[in-house]
């Protein structure tokens, strides 16, 4: 049973880490700060969850504790991306050329 | 200052609540001495905070309520998979098929809280970041834009969440 909750606690590990891997590709990859954002937030927002889930599976004591960390990260993850994009939009950081639309900066251009 | 009585003291006592769990699961013990030690903490921030936090205040009480919270948040984590899934494919794709886009969408949400909780969401779920809020409008960052129409965006990126989140906030 012990030896059962070890190899999950691993293959979860595995896959959080898998995750931040693929997100910090991503970081590399994307061609501008917006799209970097969003790579960077839900990356690291699965793959972290996935390693608490791994870390939890080998030490259950902590179980409660890890369940705290994930749901602080769950509501302030999402809002410090948002945060960061919005500073971006505001002090005019360019998207890439291949951006189709930027409705923001239409909106904000009729308005005031 | 009295004008809801017994709203202000639901309001108190589900922070009270809250701010218990929160410390037992922290703790990681019931026992008596360390349930006291929560209490008397809880009971000061609980006065101190007297209206509450708005997340639990601005939240209907009821059964349905509580349905769609429990709905929200399996709903939230598949979506969460989703995401996480789709923009690894985008990043482990070699031609790095991205379309991206800043769409307009609208929310029918009143509750300030809900329209958080619904901007978090949709920075968490598939190819979608908020970028700015204002009133019941969402500028959204698009990583493999479907569509620039504001009704079909909304359709596509608020529909979701919005359907429980208007259950539990109304």
């Amino acid at each position: 049973m012990t030896s059962l909750l070890a190899v999950l606690g691993g293959l979860l590990l595995v896959a959080g880490a898998s995750f931040l891997l693929l997100g910090g590709l991503g970081l590399v990859r994307m061609p501008d700060v917006y799209n970097r954002i969003q790579a960077g937030t839900k990356a690291t927002t699965l793959g972290t969850l996935l390693t608490l889930a791994g870390v939890a599976c080998l030490h259950p004591g902590w179980t409660m504790k890890l369940l705290l960390i994930g749901l602080f990260l769950l509501f302030t993850n999402p809002l410090s991306s948002q945060v960061l994009a919005r500073a971006a939009h505001r002090s005019k950081v360019a998207p890439t050329a291949a951006t189709e639309v930027d409705l923001l900066d239409e909106t904000k251009g009729d308005g005031a | 200052m009295n004008a809801m009585p017994i709203g202000r003291a639901r309001n108190a006592v589900a922070l009270f609540a809250m701010l218990m769990l929160i410390w037992i699961m922290l703790e990681g013990s019931v026992a008596i001495d360390v349930l006291l030690v929560g209490a008397v903490a809880s009971a000061l921030v609980t006065f101190v905070q007297r209206d509450g936090l708005p997340i639990v205040t601005e939240a209907r009480f009821t059964r349905e309520a509580a349905i769609a919270a429990v709905e929200y948040v399996g709903y939230f984590l598949k979506e969460l998979v989703k995401s996480n899934l789709h923009i690894a494919a985008v990043v482990a794709t070699p031609s790095l098929p991205v379309r991206p886009g800043i769409v307009k969408v609208h929310t029918r949400l009143k509750s300030r809280t809900a329209r958080v909780l619904l901007a978090n969401s949709i920075t968490l779920t598939p190819g979608t970041l908020t970028v700015e809020i204002e009133g019941e409008w969402l500028w959204v960052h698009w990583v493999t834009m479907e569509a620039a129409d504001p009704e079909e965006a909304t359709q596509q990126i608020v529909a979701g969440f919005e359907h429980y989140l208007e259950a539990i906030y109304g």
